[in-house]
């Protein structure tokens, strides 16, 4: 099967490969999708005082449209307040990597990771940062069907 | 740029040269049409095709006239099993198979469903091997066949066909045999083997596509119904004009195969045992299917925390196939490996090589050191790989399939 440009781009130099520390208050984490679906995303967002993504990094085990959805909404996450990152759209994310129709599946892994983030973010404010359980860290957030 | 290696010989082969070579005369020079009686052109023509049926049935142990020319193994399993069934209809409709056969039987055992039959589909022991006691069990009293396959295209497994006939036989049920894969690298002794139909493919043992054949026994006499009709050829069990080209290929790489099966299968073997040392090097690399009763050149193995297709596309340097179908829209991995009772994420994993005749030692070693940088470098991005390093048992996790 051909892939994008792009898509082969991320693959080969994904952005912000990695973890940041899921115990801090200030960090998000979206892990979706299941290993037997072949496909497992996590994403980790930093926010700022200000409410603004400062950071994102991003580990996916997946097919290589996987790894490139998640590899570009890191990039599309850092400078975003959460409410602009939550107007990410995986036809957005789709439709810049030019995903053939069997590859939708992973755009919209993309864009439940960022809601995943963000709840999981959202929550730990809403509990307070003296509260550190980290939640839902390894538990794989349920996705809906393509859309 | 380099054309990537090679290691998909159980998709398909080159034509071997000693083989092209026999096969082009047959396209101009001696174009006759083997069914013409009344002139030189036609006689030469079917020379050569009787010569291809002898070179054939020589690799298999079989008679000349056993043996029906097919557009493929494809075509001769439908034939096989549609043709027999319907035939012997009239005893019975209970049809038996396994899970991990291909597609080609799987889908014609599901199109005699629709016309009323019943079939069993057995599942694999872990090896890929059939459990001989649940077979014997499936059978019934108006079972009229039974088709499994010979050497399984995915994960190479023998089955032992000898003792599956011997039971077909103590219970009066046809035996099929797809050993599209097989041949060249497994003997076949039909006088010996209690087998009934067998179906062989050209392109797989270095001859060209589009030509195959189909085994049907003369003693005693197994019949079928034709599925193509037309002219009466191949004694009316398959219309349609000979390729003669095509079955001069076919009859020398079986030739040719009978010829040189020892060593190549010793040198072959050498070059894939040195693969799996090289791939078993890497952590959490695990392999499918009976290492024992399987074909010389097959290793199918799984990288745990990777998955097969970004793997596959990692390596562009090598040609080979995954047992992960994410590249259909049904997102299901393999369903071999599935049928084996491999979990899903290491069906997911899955590549298949398959060396061959044209494979060399420099070959494997580019191979080995290709895969296990790539294997390191997805590992560096999968959130798996890490969960397994900080010791988290992953199938503890609540994961939310999709």
């Amino acid at each position: 099967m051909a892939y994008s440009d792009k898509v082969l781009d991320h693959y080969e130099n994904p952005r912000n490969v990695g973890s940041l520390d899921k115990n801090d208050p200030s960090v998000g984490t979206g892990m979706v999708g299941a290993p037997a679906c072949g496909d497992v995303m996590r994403l980790h967002i930093k926010v700022g005082q200000d409410g603004v993504i400062e950071q994102a990094r991003f580990k996916t085990y997946g097919c290589g449209s996987a790894i490139a959805a998640s590899s570009l909404v890191t990039e599309w996450l850092r400078g975003k307040t959460l409410d602009q990152a939550l107007t990410i759209k995986n036809t957005d994310i789709a439709e810049e990597l030019a995903l053939p129709p069997v590859k939708i599946h992973c755009s919209v892994l993309a864009e439940d990771a960022i809601k995943a983030a963000i709840n999981d973010y959202r929550a730990k404010q809403d509990r307070g940062a003296a509260a550190l359980e980290p939640a839902a860290t390894h538990v794989g957030v349920r996705h809906r069907p393509n859309s | 740029m380099n054309r990537p290696i090679y290691l998909d010989y159980s998709a398909t082969t080159p034509v071997d040269p000693r083989v092209v070579k026999k096969m082009v005369p047959y396209l101009y020079e001696r174009f006759g049409n083997p069914a013409s009686r009344s002139h030189g052109y036609g006689w030469e023509a079917e020379e050569a095709v009787e010569l291809a049926r002898e070179q054939v049935a020589r690799l298999v142990h079989a008679d000349p006239k056993e043996i029906v020319w097919t557009s493929g193994a494809t075509e001769s399993n439908n034939l096989a099993i549609t043709g027999a069934a319907r035939f012997h209809q009239g005893n019975g409709k209970h049809l038996i198979t396994m899970t991990t056969e291909h597609k080609a039987v799987l889908d014609t055992m599901r199109n005699l469903e629709r016309e009323g039959f019943e079939v069993t589909y057995l599942d694999p022991l872990p090896t890929g091997l059939l459990n001989l006691e649940a077979f014997s069990a499936a059978i019934r009293p108006d079972t009229v066949l039974a088709s499994i396959m010979q050497v399984n295209n995915e994960i190479g497994v023998i089955q032992d066909i000898n003792a599956i006939g011997e039971i077909c036989r103590a219970r009066g049920v046809l035996f099929h045999v797809d050993a599209a894969q097989s041949t060249g690298k497994v003997a076949i002794d039909l006088e010996a083997l209690p087998v009934d139909l067998m179906s062989f493919s050209a392109h797989k043992t270095y001859g060209p596509k589009g030509i195959g054949a189909l085994y049907v026994r003369r003693r005693p006499r197994v019949r079928i119904e034709a599925l193509m009709h037309g002219g009466g050829h191949e004694r009316g069990m398959r219309s349609g004009t000979l390729a003669t080209h095509q079955i001069v290929g076919m009859g020398e790489a079986f030739r040719l195969a009978h010829q040189d099966m020892a060593s190549d299968n010793e040198r072959i073997r050498a070059l894939r045992d040195k693969l799996l040392a090289g791939l078993a090097a890497i952590d959490e690399a695990y392999v499918n299917g009976d290492l024992q009763a399987r074909v010389p050149h097959n290793l199918n193995i799984s990288f745990n925390f990777v998955e097969g297709e970004s793997l596959m596309m990692a390596m562009k340097g090598i040609a080979v196939s995954s047992g992960s179908a994410c590249t259909s829209a049904s997102l299901e991995p393999s369903y071999v490996l599935r049928a084996l009772g491999r979990p899903d994420e290491l069906a997911h994993s899955s590549i298949r090589f398959t060396v061959g005749r044209f494979t060399t030692e420099a070959e494997i070693d580019a191979a080995i050191a290709l895969v296990a940088r790539n294997v390191r470098k997805l590992r560096e991005l999968s959130p798996l790989w890490e969960m397994h390093l900080e010791g988290i048992d992953l199938s503890t996790v609540q994961w939310a399939a999709h």
